[in-house]
């Protein structure tokens, strides 16, 4: 447990780090992007918000998409709440909000790997590995990205993209994925050529989805259902690996 | 010091902890139907991918028209998307990606943005 949450907490101040450099190039200040790293505490979702912020969305679009986004978490805690069922409620609405693809990576392989539940786990995972990393990192990010006088002459501006494309492949394990994220490009592209970037995004991300579940079920070789341990892989800081207990094919919560 | 996208910030939390906590605090809600979880699981690629592509291929002019934009960018996005998908290394992806450009602009072959 505890060497898994060290190698994430290095990924985490490293992407962090990356995070808070991008949302200066955006213009956020440091006070929101780090109450981006606070409050909302779910890295995809929050350097989407610097793309779509730099894109002119409206609020209520980047709402929408932040809610799609990060709806996958949905499934993460429907696997862990058997296991936490005992703590005692106040603390698993606590628990809710550090529950990130890390948190759930670790939490779960360690449950696992003790044949119990182990609440400090859970804790040290969510946050000594997660989230205090990533909020120094975001901290850092954004300071020393205000000190860089010609961000662009560095390529500080292909960060974002490029994080976003790394962040894609991270999450592309079967070929509905791939074509969701083909034709989410490609409509996206289109549309906002005609439009405006805003337009664009959103009508990608949702388009594309939808004709990736046109893949037959038996040409989407999905090999890692979403919600269970293998999955946890996908979503992970994309250099971070956390070690499974042998023959572990899901959650394997307690029934 | 603008504090203006905390409020958004607050908002994206709002939308973000329900699917937090619902599975954490109530039992069952892994029942939700098999093509709403299917189209779930497929939305952050497509969004991400959009996001990227639109980043680096649409520009817009002083008047907020957009164009299709060709550029060393393209190549940096690609080698970034090569290098993460061989060594599983977003950090590593970033790297190449921006030594690409950096090299690039500074040797003259790209122009700097803007």
């Amino acid at each position: 447990m505890l060497v898994d949450g060290a190698g994430i907490a290095v990924a985490a101040l490293g992407f962090g780090f990356v995070y808070g450099l991008s949302a200066r190039q955006a213009g956020f200040s440091p006070i929101e992007a780090l109450a981006m790293s606070v409050i909302v505490f779910g890295g995809a979702a929050q350097f989407a918000a610097v793309g779509y912020v730099a894109s002119g969305l409206a609020w209520p679009g980047i709402v929408l998409l932040t809610a799609l986004l990060n709806a996958r978490h949905l499934l993460y805690s429907a696997a862990l709440g058997p296991w936490l069922r005992e703590v005692p409620f106040a603390r698993r609405a606590v628990m809710a909000h550090l529950l990130t693809d890390e948190a759930f990576a670790l939490s779960v392989g360690h449950f696992r790997r003790l044949g119990r539940t182990d609440e400090w786990g859970y804790w040290i995972g969510a946050i000594v590995s997660t989230f205090i990393p990533w909020n120094l990192a975001t901290l850092a990010g954004v300071l020393l990205g205000g000190q860089i006088p010609d961000p662009a002459r560095f390529g500080i501006d292909i960060i974002f993209p490029a994080a976003m494309i790394g962040l894609a492949v991270g999450l592309i394990t079967g070929r509905r994925e791939l074509v969701a994220a083909m034709v989410g490009a490609g409509v996206g592209v289109l549309v906002a050529l005609f439009t405006s970037p805003a337009i664009g995004i959103i009508v990608g991300g949702l388009i594309g989805p939808a004709v990736g579940l046109l893949v037959p079920a038996a040409l989407a070789r999905e090999i890692a259902p979403l919600g269970s341990l293998p999955s946890a892989d996908r979503y992970l800081m994309p250099g971070s690996r956390v070690r499974r207990p042998p023959d572990t094919d899901d959650a394997g919560a307690p029934r | 010091m603008s504090t203006e996208l905390v409020g958004l910030a607050v908002l994206m939390f709002l939308v973000t902890y329900p699917s937090r906590a619902l599975g954490l605090l109530t039992p069952g809600m892994e029942r939700l139907p098999r093509q709403a979880l299917d189209y779930l699981q497929l939305v952050g690629p497509a969004i991400l991918a959009a996001l990227a592509a639109v980043s680096v291929m649409v520009a817009t002019d002083d008047a907020g028209r957009p164009w299709f934009h060709v550029g060393v960018e393209w190549i940096a996005v690609i080698a970034c998307l090569a290098v993460t998908a061989w060594r599983r290394n977003l950090l590593l992806g970033l790297i190449a990606a921006v030594a690409i450009v950096v090299v690039a602009r500074a040797t003259g072959f790209a122009a700097l943005p803007g």
